[in-house]
């Protein structure tokens, strides 16, 4: 009994079956130790020396120098930026939602057979693949320079995000009530209004709400291709060497990404109740 | 009014909340009653939702400064975008983008590397549950914060005027704005753990690296390991873009075709960053698969 819950017994070597708490685990030692090669050598690659450790010491002294007191002289032209992604990132952001909703009902595989959701599938991995930047790139060229190309660009990232997990939400109802409905006679498209939507409805607007968030982002950022917004000026700012503008314009975008991630949380809190049954179906 | 929301809440999703309209002092009367599924101030604060995104919505496109001839321009321009693009320049690739491409998928595995350095002492200064001072969990909080919302772009212009253009800033950038992502979900998982583990532990008179190596870390691993290949995924998308600002990577080649207009360059480099998204969503479900 006693020798039972020693479990390694009397002699040294444990008797097969015993367990040690915390074996070691050669084959994950041995991918640490390659883990740790990889980033000897990839920190090889980058060419960082002492030296440049240290005038980069100082660069960074003479940058921040030169960036206090920010230079709010310029106010007017970042209010204008600003308020131009602003609308970049809301008509993205309503734009995407909207096309998000009937691509992610596609893309659901428990609603649609197999020839619907694999190409609405491929539209959303499409979406997804590359940054916003390089999207804008594309419709800068194709719609010229201005808000345009952006609000495009971040309705193609839009789409990319809030529909593939809109799917993925839909993939995970409890389909218990769609039967339900089903049997009350109910048309394909009632099925979807009060069997589906019901029960994805409150983590849609989650994902809306944070992408919201992210074209907000984003959208100070598609400026530096010319695709609109308060990029352009920063990215110049940056390239005349005037940091002190560059301190005021980071300061106000982080201002109005704090400001969007407030509303977006008190959004996400008017529909608070709604996401705990959002969620009832799938604890059952 | 309790129970009358117990029964409604099978019968609906949402709390329902009853109206009750019926003569007090006659017993027996009708009783009529209105079953709704909101409060009045959850309906004004949805109604308020509601209207300021419509507003919202219509004063940017109201005001949102489109150039009309532009939109009708576009399907030409596109055309005349794809013919340029068309046929890829093949041969570029092995020339300049190839190079290229590995140092944005360097840029992208040791700028995760360090950020995961970075994030996991602060992740745990974070956690309410692993340091109890709460002072403590703010400033780490703040600094998450501060991590997350300035861009990666920013955050590769700022270390291009510290370092110079380079992939050294484009990595760093990377780790940067990875902090606040990997931290702040980590510090998540962490308080969600459960105690019991880390009690018994403390009960065994364990000090506190084992308690961490051994309380915590069995708990959180498989969401420590998911969040960071997420954010391996989304570094590899990002690094592509930083070369754009001079931060080195595949972002460079893509500029410098662009600049000189040769399309058919820029096909290949757009190739190229397609295939290594792709194979890098593949190699994060398989290892997602392995792991977890």
């Amino acid at each position: 009994m006693n020798e039972a819950l020693a479990g390694g017994g009397s002699s040294g070597k444990p008797v097969p079956g015993s367990r040690r708490a915390f074996e070691p685990d050669w084959l994950a030692r041995l991918g640490w130790l390659a883990a740790i090669l990889y980033v000897v050598y990839a920190a090889s690659l980058l060419d960082f020396t002492w030296a440049r450790f240290v005038t980069g010491l100082e660069q960074a002294a003479r940058f921040f120098d030169r960036m206090f007191p920010p230079d709010f002289s310029r106010w007017e032209a970042v209010l204008k930026g600003l308020k131009e992604s602003l609308e970049i990132a809301v008509l993205a952001s309503v734009g995407g939602i909207l096309l998000s909703l009937p691509i992610g009902f596609l893309a659901a595989r428990n609603l649609m057979p197999a020839w619907v959701n694999w190409p609405a599938r491929a539209v959303i991995a499409l979406c997804r693949t590359f940054h916003p930047v390089i999207v804008a790139i594309i419709f800068v060229k194709a719609v010229g320079f201005g808000a345009l190309a952006g609000i495009l660009a971040l309705v193609i990232a839009s789409v990319g995000f809030i529909a593939k997990l809109f799917a993925e939400a839909i993939e995970e109802i409890s389909l218990k009530q769609v039967e339900a409905v089903r049997a009350t006679g109910a048309s394909f498209m009632n099925v979807i209004a009060f069997g589906v939507l019901p029960q994805v409805a409150a983590r849609f607007i989650g994902f809306s709400t944070y992408q919201f968030d992210s074209n907000v982002r984003n959208s100070t950022m598609v400026g530096i291709v010319g695709a609109g917004g308060i990029g352009a000026p920063l990215f110049v700012a940056f390239q005349r060497f005037d940091y002190d503008v560059v301190c005021a314009i980071l300061i106000a975008i982080v201002a109005v990404v704090f400001l969007c991630e407030i509303l977006s949380n008190q959004v996400k809190r008017v529909f608070g109740e709604a996401v705990q049954d959002g969620r009832e179906p799938r604890r059952g | 009014m309790d129970g009358s929301r117990g029964v409604a809440e099978n019968l609906t999703p949402g709390t329902a909340v009853r109206r009750e309209s019926h003569a007090s002092g006659q017993p027996g009367s009708a009783v009529r009653r209105e079953w709704q599924r909101f409060t009045a101030g959850e309906r004004l604060a949805r109604f308020a939702v509601y209207f300021f995104v419509v507003a919202a919505f219509v004063l940017s496109l109201g005001t949102v400064e489109v150039i009309p001839e532009f939109l009708w321009d576009a399907p030409a321009q596109v055309q005349d975008l794809l013919v340029r693009m068309w046929p890829p320049d093949y041969a570029h690739y092995p020339a300049s983008v190839h190079a290229a491409l590995v140092e944005t998928l360097h840029m992208a595995t040791l700028g995760t590397v360090i950020a995961v350095l970075l994030a996991v002492p602060l992740g745990l200064l974070a956690a309410s549950n692993v340091m109890p001072s709460r002072t403590v969990n703010t400033v780490a909080k703040l600094a998450l914060v501060t991590s997350r919302s300035v861009n990666s772009l920013v955050w590769a212009l700022l270390f291009i005027a510290v370092f110079g253009p380079g992939a050294l800033a484009g990595t760093l950038a990377i780790a940067f704005r990875s902090i606040g992502f990997v931290g702040k979900l980590l510090g998540e998982a962490l308080e969600e753990a459960h105690r019991g583990p880390v009690e018994a532990l403390k009960a065994s008179g364990a000090p506190w690296p084992s308690l961490l190596v051994f309380g915590y870390w069995p708990q959180v691993k498989p969401a420590f390991w998911a969040l960071v290949l997420l954010r391996w995924d989304i570094n590899v998308r990002e690094s592509a873009v930083l070369g754009l600002v001079g931060a080195g990577g595949i972002g460079v080649a893509l500029n410098t075709a662009m600049n000189l207009f040769q399309w058919d360059r820029v096909a290949v480099v757009l190739l190229a960053i397609f295939a290594v998204v792709i194979v890098a969503e593949v190699v994060v479900t398989w290892v997602r698969g392995r792991i977890l």
